[in-house]
């Protein structure tokens, strides 16, 4: 048999392959279940369940010695949206309050609160909050200093006193102006989503195909191993790509994410990380040859650096240098950039370009090396 | 060529048996196993002919499946070459897998596409034009029997069908060679039979040339010609019945009204010139080293017609040198054993699993001391009604005692007095010998002093001692298989259970292992064994034939033999029986 007719029925042979994965795709319960299930699941989880935001904060305030103006203060914490003040009548009844994990932070004003607040450089109030989650602890003790602030300074503006501050903070929240955690973390869970179909679901379905030992019974038939591995990338792009459509509809319609970019920016980055993670699928599927193997290299490789490293949930920037450095080999990182980007500012250019350049660097290393790795061999 | 042109089928004439379809020059291949590089083939040379049907055959890891991987071009060899059709299996692997047919070991079936999809699927990868497949999927659904099944998932047919949905699949371009892997492994008599039919058909009316590989030694004597391989070596090559032709004088049989058959064997095994001894139904099997008869005091002794199986083990003797083949089996039976004692008993036994019956109303009695053997393919229930036997399964319906216990209500007490060697013989891999025997001997509570008498026993009793500290997963099945054994007598059970014990190993390595449960039993352990080798079946006092859940028939061996008796078949062999016994079945379940 000439080499012209492999050529020839090139497109029969594909045609083959990849309607038995569309039927195979269909008949799996696991494979609907990765595709389509888990996607909605995910984001009814992070859209109405996880929130990064900070409110109603439970608070302890002590006022050791009741005034005017300490009433005029707790009164001012008391209407704030970001606490949930309880009043109590002297710090160790707090402390303990606090090691009971009713709250999370302690306001002490002190006996001689009213004096200090009338000396220059007077510090009338303490704040003692728990530090075990660092996060939480960050965002109290700014939401503590600015409603301290904001209360000064209305003191100060009823009583015609100028208040000596030598900078005035004006603040303004740009992209996600109402500072909703959904905003950001929608977007990303795109690139989880995403993750799951192109490198779990894929590396799972071919070393199925080892275990069954159906590998070995296409391996002999006159494909080629580019016919195989196109076989394996069409089916499972196109259920990607229904799994991004189901996922940036929910975000739209369902969670209200702005989009502030255009659509086809997004789905042109989409597509490209999606071969990304096929890329990484194919290349887990050369060395693992067992379900169970696959599903935990691509779980370890891909799923979970996802999560941790894209800057999906945890900022990159304030990260040590060495994990910054290896956020670089994250493929969701590039990713969750543009994502975050078009769905909240726009087509910013100048930060899409230089991501889409790293996915296409890195799909054309995962995509080369599963190349040059598989052999239409056993071994 | 063209894919169209393949279709055509090739005349016999025009591919005469001279010509050479697959040749195999000085090929050796080694694995990576950890560490180290096991060789599984060594220097093996060998032609197979156009248009005959050549049987590679030997045991497990015998290198057969390299071998076939190999030609298929799925390998490539260390050294040495292969030629398919003229093409170099490794250079030109893809012009080879465009004039091939292969079947791997389990099908390569699509379980969850249908018949149909399965066969369009291959039609697609092979090239198969439009235009002829329906003309070629009638024919090959006719010659499979599937017609009725297309719509139906692969994954729920029965093996038989699998198998021969397999071989449509792996035929659906016209193949000028076609590669079975171990087709028919775990499927019934009957479908054993079946494929051989198609496979001569292939080869009388289109000319295909077949190489099939098989453990099974009787297979052998289907084949045109057989290739015999151990260990990775080339054993020998030619005719089967010419290489049965040079055991001529030296099979004998042997029968005696008074001696115990076990008593018997162990006997004729201590003859002098005696290189084989096999009980058979009620009377023992010899191979002799010449053509001299064996001489036993009190038996008959009748010349036999050679089999295939006495001439593998005569090339084995020969390359292994003359190891002594049958251990003592003669012991003096233990006082204590009450022969008439029933210690297994079961009555309407069922399990359902959903609305599917995997053992369906099945009963029988099994005394102490008895061989007892139930046979039959894979999905038969055999391993269904052991679980349950063993407690580790509940019944669905009826009652079963082992041991003087309800298995319902005390099967730790009864799990205590049973042993149980499973198919794929439960060792820890990764650990030795010994400590196997020291953990299998801790989970039934034996420590101390106890303990350690009972693993000096077990390695001297089964020839451990010498490899005591060896990685046991890197032994030899039949060593694999011995240590197993030695783990599940570690507490003395009184009933042993024997799950497809010797599936895949040698036939010397089968015969050690028989006549090591055939001492058991002399000493009054009761055993019941699981087999799908019909041949087996004949090395147990008494037999049940399963099919589909059910109890075909019971009896000795003999017996079973007797009731297949024709005109036609005035000595029919145990597989004779079991398909009539299936056909017979078939067409009640049909009526």
């Amino acid at each position: 048999m000439s080499r012209d007719t492999h050529a020839g029925s090139s497109r029969m042979r594909l045609r083959g392959l990849i309607r038995k994965e569309f039927l195979q795709i269909m008949r799996d319960p696991s494979s609907i279940a990765i595709a389509f299930l888990m996607p909605v699941f995910l984001l009814l989880l992070f859209g109405y369940g996880v929130s990064l935001d900070s409110e109603h904060v439970p608070v302890a305030l002590v006022v050791e010695q009741p005034g005017v103006d300490a009433a005029e203060f707790a009164a001012a914490f008391h209407q704030s949206r970001y606490f949930e003040t309880a009043v109590y009548p002297s710090t160790k009844d707090a402390e303990q309050a606090m090691m009971a994990g009713r709250v999370n932070a302690i306001v002490v004003l002190r006996q001689d609160f009213a004096q200090q607040l009338r000396r220059k450089d007077g510090a009338p109030i303490q704040l003692i909050v728990n530090g075990v989650d660092a996060n939480t602890a960050r965002i109290v003790s700014g939401y503590v200093q600015g409603a301290w602030g904001k209360w000064l300074e209305h003191y100060a503006l009823q009583r015609g006193l100028q208040l000596e501050v030598p900078v005035q903070m004006e603040q303004r929240v740009w992209f996600n102006s109402e500072l909703r955690s959904r905003n950001f973390l929608v977007p990303g869970l795109v690139a989880i989503i995403m993750t799951l179909i192109g490198a779990l679901l894929t590396a799972m379905v071919m070393a199925r195909e080892w275990e069954r030992g159906t590998m070995e019974a296409l391996l002999v038939t006159p494909l080629s191993m580019s016919e195989v591995i196109i076989g394996k990338l069409v089916p499972y792009f196109i259920l990607g790509m229904g799994g991004l459509v189901l996922a940036v509809g929910m975000a739209l319609f369902l969670f209200e994410v702005p989009l502030r970019g255009s659509l086809w920016v997004l789905f042109a980055a989409s597509a490209l990380f999606l071969v990304t993670a096929l890329g990484m699928g194919l290349l887990i599927s050369t060395v693992a040859r067992s379900q169970f193997v696959a599903g935990m290299v691509a779980l370890i490789a891909t799923f979970l650096p996802a999560f941790l490293l894209s800057g999906f949930i945890f900022d990159i920037g304030s990260m040590p240098g060495v994990v910054q450095a290896i956020t670089h080999l994250i493929a969701a990182r590039y990713y969750v950039a543009i994502l975050q980007t078009v769905f909240l500012a726009g087509n910013v250019w100048s930060v899409i370009l230089p991501n889409v350049l790293g996915l296409v660097i890195l799909a054309s290393v995962f995509l080369g090396v599963t190349w040059r790795k598989s052999r239409k061999r056993l071994e | 060529m063209t894919a169209a042109d393949t279709l055509t089928a090739v005349s016999p004439a025009a591919s005469s048996p001279d010509r050479i379809a697959l040749e195999v020059s000085g090929i050796s291949k080694r694995f990576h196993v950890g560490p180290r590089r096991v060789p599984a083939l060594q220097n093996v040379s060998f032609r197979v002919r156009q248009g005959v049907v050549t049987g590679l055959v030997g045991p497990d890891a015998a290198g057969k499946t390299t071998l076939m991987r190999l030609a298929a071009g799925l390998l490539v060899p260390d050294a040495g070459r292969i030629s398919v059709l003229g093409m170099d299996a490794t250079t030109q692997s893809l012009d080879v897998q465009g004039a091939i047919g292969y079947m791997p070991q389990r099908f390569g079936l699509y379980e969850d596409l249908t018949v149909q999809e399965n066969l369009d699927l291959y039609a697609d990868l092979q090239g198969v034009p439009e235009a002829s497949r329906a003309a070629r999927y009638a024919e090959l659904m006719h010659m499979a029997g599937l017609e009725r099944f297309t719509r139906r998932l692969a994954g729920k047919l029965s093996g038989g069908m699998k198998q021969k949905l397999g071989l449509a699949c792996a035929l659906v371009r016209q193949p000028s060679l076609l590669l079975l892997d171990e087709p028919t492994v775990g499927v019934d008599p009957l479908s054993r039979r079946e494929l051989w039919d198609i496979v001569y058909r292939l080869v009388s009316e289109q000319g295909t040339s077949v190489l099939l590989s098989t453990a099974y030694l009787d297979e052998a004597e289907r084949c045109n010609e057989v290739v015999l391989l151990h260990e990775g070596k080339l054993l020998d090559q030619g005719d089967p019945a010419g290489l049965c032709e040079t055991m001529r004088g030296r099979s004998y049989e042997i029968s005696s009204a008074g001696i115990d058959k076990r008593a018997l064997q162990s006997r004729v095994a201590q003859t002098p010139g005696v290189i084989d001894a096999l009980i058979l139904g009620e009377r023992v099997r010899a191979v002799t080293r010449d053509q001299t008869p064996p001489v036993i005091s009190g038996a008959e002794v009748t010349a036999a017609e050679p089999r295939f199986e006495d001439c593998f083990v005569a090339l084995l003797k020969q390359k292994t040198g003359d190891a002594q083949i049958a251990r003592t089996a003669e012991r003096p039976l233990s006082t204590d054993t009450d022969r008439s004692r029933t210690v297994i008993e079961v009555s309407n036994l069922q399990r359902r699993f959903g609305n599917f019956y995997a053992v369906n109303n099945i009963s029988f009695a099994v005394r102490q001391g008895e061989v007892f053997g139930l046979l039959g393919a894979n999905g038969a229930g055999k391993s269904t009604t052991f679980r349950m036997l063993c407690g580790l399964l509940p019944p669905s319906g009826g009652t079963l005692r082992v041991a003087g216990a309800d298995l319902r209500h005390a099967a730790a007490t009864a799990r205590e007095r049973i042993g149980y060697m499973s198919q794929k013989f439960s060792l820890y891999g990764n650990l030795s010998v010994a400590e196997n025997l020291r953990f299998f001997g801790s989970v039934y509570g034996l420590s101390g002093k106890r303990g350690a008498e009972r693993i000096a026993w077990a390695l001297e009793e089964f020839e451990l001692t010498g490899i005591a500290g060896f990685t046991s997963g890197e032994l030899s099945l039949g060593y694999k298989q011995r240590l197993a054994l030695a783990c599940s007598l570690m507490h003395r059970p009184e009933i042993l259970f024997l799950d497809e014990p010797t599936s895949g190993v040698d036939p010397l390595a089968r015969r050690e292992f028989w006549s090591r449960i055939n001492s058991l039993a002399a000493q009054g352990v009761t055993v019941m064994v699981t087999t799908h080798f019909m041949e087996e079946a004949e090395y147990c006092d008494r037999i049940a034939i399963m099919a589909a859940g059910e109890i075909l028939t019971m009896g000795t061996p003999g017996s079973i033999k007797q009731q297949a008796r024709t005109e036609q078949q005035p000595d029919p062999t145990m597989e004779d029986a079991f398909v009539e016994l299936i056909l017979a079945h078939e067409k009640q379940v049909a009526a």
